[in-house]
C-alpha cells in the first residue's frame, strides 16, 4: 500500500499511524515533507522504517518549506508525474488525514 | 488508467486543494483518465464562482472551472455538503427557495452515490483532505 502523509510528525500523527501498518511505501507531501528533514527529530524514525518502507516526498512541497538540499538520506525525491506514477504502482493507497 | 479524486478540503484553507488540483494535471499529462473529481465537506466550496482572490493569488475556484473546461473532467459536488454551506445551482435555488445561484462553471451537485461509483469504476481513488 502507498501510504500518502499530508501532516507534519511534530503536529499529528499521521505517519507514525502509517508506519504501524508494516510494510509498503511512504509519500510525504505537503506539511508531511517535514519529516524528511535531515537533521530533524523525525530522522531516526524515517531511517528506522527504511528496512520496511520505501519512502518518497515530494519535491514541490520540500523546495516550498527550503528542504530540497537536505532531504534525509535514502528519501526519493518525486514531482507531481512521479507521484501519480506511485498511485498507479500500488494497488491500494491511504491518506492519512 | 482510470483515477477518481475526492477533495475534502476547502480552498485556501491548508494545501489539500491545491495538490489535488496539481495531482489532477499530472495524471492528465501522464495520459491517464480521470473519471471523476468528487467535492465532499468543505471541498465544496471550491466551487463557488463568487470568489474573489487578491489579482496576485491563484484562482482556485477559476483554475478548477478551466481544466474542467479543457478536459472535459466530471466535477461533482456532494448535494448535502452544498447545501449546508450555501453552494447552489438552479435546482438546488428553486428547490430551496432560495433567491441566487453561485455554482462555478463546469462543477454539477449531485449525491454520495457519484463518490460510491467513482470508487468502483475507477482503478484508484486519490483522497486529499486536512
Amino acid at each position: 500500500m502507498l501510504h500518502i502523509i499530508n501532516k507534519s510528525p511534530y503536529d499529528r500523527p499521521a505517519l507514525d499511524s502509517a508506519l504501524n501498518t508494516g510494510e509498503g511505501a511512504i509519500l510525504l507531501i505537503e506539511d508531511g515533507v517535514y519529516a524528511a528533514a535531515k537533521g530533524g527529530a523525525a530522522e531516526a524514525k524515517i531511517k528506522a522504517a527504511q528496512g520496511k518502507f520505501k519512502v518518497y516526498a515530494l519535491q514541490a512541497d520540500l523546495e516550498a518549506r527550503g528542504l530540497a538540499d537536505r532531504v534525509t538520506d535514502g528519501v526519493t525525491a518525486v514531482d507531481y508525474g512521479g507521484f501519480v506514477d506511485l498511485v498507479a504502482e500500488y494497488k491500494t493507497n491511504q491518506s492519512w488525514l | 488508467m482510470k483515477f477518481a479524486i475526492l477533495v475534502n478540503e476547502g480552498p485556501y484553507t491548508h494545501q489539500a486543494s491545491d495538490t489535488a488540483y496539481q495531482f489532477t494535471k499530472a495524471v492528465l499529462a501522464k495520459g491517464h483518465e480521470v473519471f471523476r473529481v468528487f467535492f465532499y465537506h468543505d471541498g465544496v466550496n471550491n466551487a463557488t464562482r463568487l470568489t474573489t482572490p487578491p489579482q496576485d493569488d491563484r484562482n482556485i475556484v477559476n483554475r478548477w472551472s478551466k481544466l474542467a473546461e479543457e478536459h472535459n473532467l466530471d466535477m461533482v459536488v456532494c448535494v448535502a455538503a452544498a447545501q449546508r454551506r450555501g453552494i447552489v445551482d438552479e435546482g438546488e435555488m428553486k428547490r430551496n427557495g432560495k433567491d441566487a445561484t453561485n455554482l462555478a462553471p463546469g462543477f454539477r451537485i449531485s449525491g454520495l452515490g457519484q463518490l460510491i461509483e467513482a470508487g468502483i469504476q475507477a482503478d484508484r481513488l486519490v483522497v486529499f483532505g486536512d
